[in-house]
């Protein structure tokens, strides 16, 4: 009963901007809101029908500078707050660099989370404070949503493709995590939560988590790979494990393929003549649908693999062919 | 029957000129339409509160304890299906834009009467199509049938009850035309646009909206409907389809029938404010535009529902600022309605009371759309409880209390009784109370981060939603009342023969008897006066011109 909080825990910085425009919108709203209601009380009050000792006279009904006032100032505020709102949007949710990266995939009704060092947590995520976090978010199944109130910040969980979202957790502590985006029967079991540990503690945390080993709250972990690897080797495990090293990466290929150690990050030229940024979302497709987009002066020889990789496999195959770029951690 | 005068209570009405059941079930009489809509509106409003209450009453407690939560979850989405699209979207058109529209213009129907039997006939056909779908065991996709969720996931009848949303739509277009050409082509000789009552200008804007945007979610629904039937990729990624693709068709429709609900009760606020004011609305010409603004710039924010699917940061740019332009027609109309009361006489009658609870609880609505405008706060704030707080705001604080004011309004000229003054008064009181005391916890517990359609929520949220579902009984009371003293005063209310109970201005009021004449007006009225002429009020606002000796019966008797 004691336990009556009326706003949540502010534990990042964009947590703390956000916080500051909703502030400054809702006094706007109350003065506004004050306005309207007390105004129309006032004068339904004041200009009752029995009420004859008031001035009645000179009641006009148009006057363009008041149309005009109560047009444009309401105008400029709007204006105003959508330039600060939208400029605070873009510094958030625009990519950023120097990053630690953790892969997120939502599926009916949990939780998956992928550090780098190859740690793995189901519906908790642990994060160090004060460093900036990049969380790729994607889902198996349905459209999930992986909100944390504490930081202000959600994106969804969309099959089928990935969602980057920006954060930088400021205040350790314990988080609530929401999926809130309706998914089915166990929606609101689709909770968790969200653990910022001091930098040091953090490092502690990953290295008795890494070695493949399965964390305290983890219920089951399927996905290929394990053993004492990073996402990278794991990744380097599946590629073997699938067969792409026949073709990608070995100098005696039958066939001529792209180089995949070029594909990170560089802009590529496809046969349509169109240009496509290597990213998650493109190297996604190409494993899955190689036929989607092809690189220039190749043919399509690859067979799709739709279906035949998990989530998990992807992310490992994604985070293996970044490493490949020379791309660490955070990005370039 | 053109010979005929004024002679009180023994001329036949609408009501009583014919009596039997299929006088009712193949009218052509928009009058008798519109009460057809009433009667099967109000049944759907009663089922749609009582999935609301069972939610409410889930939610008292934090665990998940009184229903399972495939039957939550089926509570939820029956309760959004039905209002949204069985209750709100028909009710202030199909009601009284069939009753009111024509009498407002002085025509003797709309346009076309069968198109408008024919609407409600689809309608009730949708409409029991969803029943099946419930009775069968129900729908959890929500009323919002995100895929790939609805088309490839969700278990239960979700086809029929898109074939019965459909349906549906279909009504409520044909509502729409005709209401457009009845505007266009059926006013009387001296009723120009600027002379038209501002309800007349949002059924218009209204009508725009219905027949403009429902054909894309009918044929959005139908898509989720073949998808699901035929494993057609359209929606489903696994099937190679895109997911974001059906957000994109829902709400370029979804987020416009949001104006389908709110526009019409605008239009209602401003005769209601005039009417019980003595004034003139106040600026004229800009509420009239500031509908049609409204409907035309409401086409264009939709991505406002998808800030946070990873859509284009440029193409959530623009939404977002679109999003903070439609706000100001809303104010202005505002302002204006306040205007309007200003050095007016006011009566604190019942349809004046839910006008004046309409403003207080739509600005609140209003102003809380800032925050979901604002892109950075929005991400934070959507699919939380302040949405749901939000939307009811407008959509039910707005919506349905200026379909109670109509209601009460019109009441007396639809059916011949005055309601109860106390009975209204007091039910006008609760539900403001009530819906205040729902609702105003939910922005606090969506600020929080409560996620919306959640079966069971954290401890420390308890307490706000314990006053959440205490104020739902107080708004249940609210709208059980008028339910009750409506029906108790068909019988017992006081008898109204005069045509003008409220001393309004308009050819509803000043021309047409209590209850109308089966043709409205004995022959085509003709308006001499601009709309609201409070001014002057020994002038009428127009006449029915004498009757020509010869053409008796003739061609326009």
């Amino acid at each position: 009963m004691w336990n009556f909080p009326l706003v949540p825990p502010t534990a990042s910085k964009e947590g703390a901007d956000i916080s500051l425009l909703y502030w400054a919108i809702t006094t706007l709203a109350i003065v506004f809101g004050s306005i309207v209601l007390f105004g129309v009380i006032y004068l339904a009050v004041r200009y009752r029908a029995d009420n004859n000792a008031v001035d009645r006279s000179n009641a006009t009904d148009s006057d363009l500078r008041i149309e005009l006032a109560w047009t444009l100032i309401p105008l400029v505020l709007a204006l105003v707050i959508f330039g600060w709102a939208t400029k605070l949007y873009a510094d958030i949710y625009a990519p950023r660099e120097g990053y630690y990266e953790v892969f997120v995939i939502g599926k009916q009704w949990m939780w998956h989370c992928q550090h780098p060092n190859g740690a793995r947590e189901n519906n908790v995520l642990t994060l160090p404070a004060g460093r900036l976090v990049k969380a790729s978010i994607i889902s198996q199944d349905v459209i999930h949503a992986f909100s944390i109130p504490a930081f202000r910040i959600k994106r969804d969980a969309v099959p089928g493709r990935y969602n980057a979202m920006y954060f930088t957790p400021t205040k350790p502590g314990e988080y609530h995590l929401f999926c809130t985006e309706y998914c089915g029967t166990k929606h609101s079991e689709m909770i968790g939560k969200v653990v910022v540990l001091p930098e040091e503690e953090f490092q502690k945390w990953l290295e008795k988590n890494a070695p493949g080993a399965v964390a305290a709250t983890t219920t089951t972990t399927s996905a290929a790979g394990g053993g004492t690897l990073t996402l990278a080797q794991q990744g380097e495990q599946t590629f073997k494990a699938l067969g792409c090293n026949a073709c990608h990466l070995n100098p005696n290929s039958a066939v001529k393929v792209p180089d995949i150690t070029k594909t990170w990050g560089s802009e590529i030229k496809l046969a349509d003549g169109s240009t496509v940024k290597g990213d998650e979302a493109y190297i996604r497709e190409s494993i899955l649908n190689p036929g989607a987009k092809i690189h220039a002066g190749y043919q399509n020889l690859m067979p799709p693999y739709q279906g035949q990789v998990s989530e998990e496999q992807l992310i490992q195959l994604i985070t293996y062919i970044k490493s490949l770029a020379g791309a660490g951690e955070g990005g370039k | 029957m053109a010979t005929a005068t004024y002679t009180g209570t023994d001329k036949p009405n609408y009501l009583n000129w014919k009596t039997t059941v299929a006088s009712w079930l193949l009218t052509y009489d928009h009058k008798r339409i519109g009460i057809l809509y009433l009667v099967t509106i109000s049944i759907f409003f009663a089922l749609g509160g009582l999935a609301a209450a069972m939610i409410r009453m889930e939610l008292a407690t934090p665990k998940g304890d009184l229903l399972t939560s495939d039957v939550y979850n089926k509570m939820f989405t029956a309760h959004g299906v039905i209002m949204i699209f069985l209750f709100l979207i028909p009710s202030i058109p199909a009601v009284f834009g069939n009753f009111a529209l024509p009498l407002m213009i002085g025509a003797r129907d709309v346009a076309f009467p069968r198109l408008n039997l024919l609407s409600w006939y689809f309608f009730t056909a949708g409409a029991l199509c969803v029943l099946v779908a419930l009775f069968r065991g129900g729908i959890d996709t929500g009323w919002t049938f995100y895929t790939p969720y609805s088309s490839s996931f969700a278990k239960g009848e979700v086809s029929l009850a898109i074939v019965g949303i459909f349906l549906a739509g279909f009504a409520s277009i044909f509502t729409g035309i005709n209401f457009l050409v009845t505007i266009h082509k059926m006013r009387a000789p001296g009723m120009t646009w600027f002379r038209l009552p501002l309800f007349v200008w949002a059924m218009y804007a209204t009508s725009l909206i219905q027949v403009l945007g429902t054909p894309v979610v009918a044929i959005t629904l139908l898509l989720v409907a073949v998808e699901r039937s035929f494993r057609i990729g359209i929606f489903d990624p696994n099937l190679g389809g895109d997911p974001i693709l059906y957000q994109h068709l829902f709400w370029f429709y979804s987020h416009p029938a949001v104006y389908i609900m709110i526009l019409p009760a605008m239009g209602v606020i401003s005769e209601v404010i005039s009417a019980f004011s003595k004034r003139r609305v106040f600026g004229y010409h800009f509420v009239a535009f500031s509908s049609l603004a409204i409907a035309i710039i409401g086409f264009l924010v939709w991505g406002h529902h998808m800030f946070s699917t990873g859509q284009s940061m440029y193409a959530g740019i623009v939404f977002s600022f679109l999003t903070w332009i439609v706000a100001i027609p809303s104010a202005i109309k505002t302002f204006n309605w306040m205007a309007t009361i200003w050095k007016g006489r006011v009566h604190w009658e019942t349809p004046m009371l839910y006008a004046l609870g309409f403003m207080g609880l739509f600005v609140i609505g209003g102003l809380t759309g800032l925050h979901l405008a604002a892109m950075a706060t929005n991400v934070h704030l959507t699919d939380t409880y302040f949405i749901v707080a939000h939307f009811h705001y407008v959509m039910v604080g707005g919506g349905i209390m200026g379909y109670l004011a109509a209601l009460h309004f019109w009441w007396p000229k639809m059916t011949g009784r005055m309601y109860p003054e106390g009975w209204g008064k007091l039910a006008a009181l609760l539900v403001f109370v009530g819906f205040n005391l729902t609702f105003f916890p939910q922005f606090i517990l969506g600020y929080m981060g409560m996620p919306r359609r959640y079966h069971s929520y954290p401890e420390e949220w308890a307490v706000l939603n314990v006053l959440s579902t205490a104020g739902s009984s107080v708004l249940g009371l609210g709208y059980l009342l008028p339910l009750i003293y409506l029906t108790w005063s068909l019988k017992y209310g006081k008898v109204v023969t005069e045509r003008n109970p409220w001393g309004a201005r308009g050819l509803e009021w000043e021309l047409v008897d209590t209850p109308p004449d089966p043709h409205n007006f004995e022959r085509t009225p003709i308006v001499t006066r601009p709309a609201y002429d409070y001014n002057h009020p020994e002038e009428p606002t127009g006449f029915v011109p004498k009757p020509r000796p010869v053409v008796v019966g003739g061609k326009d008797g």
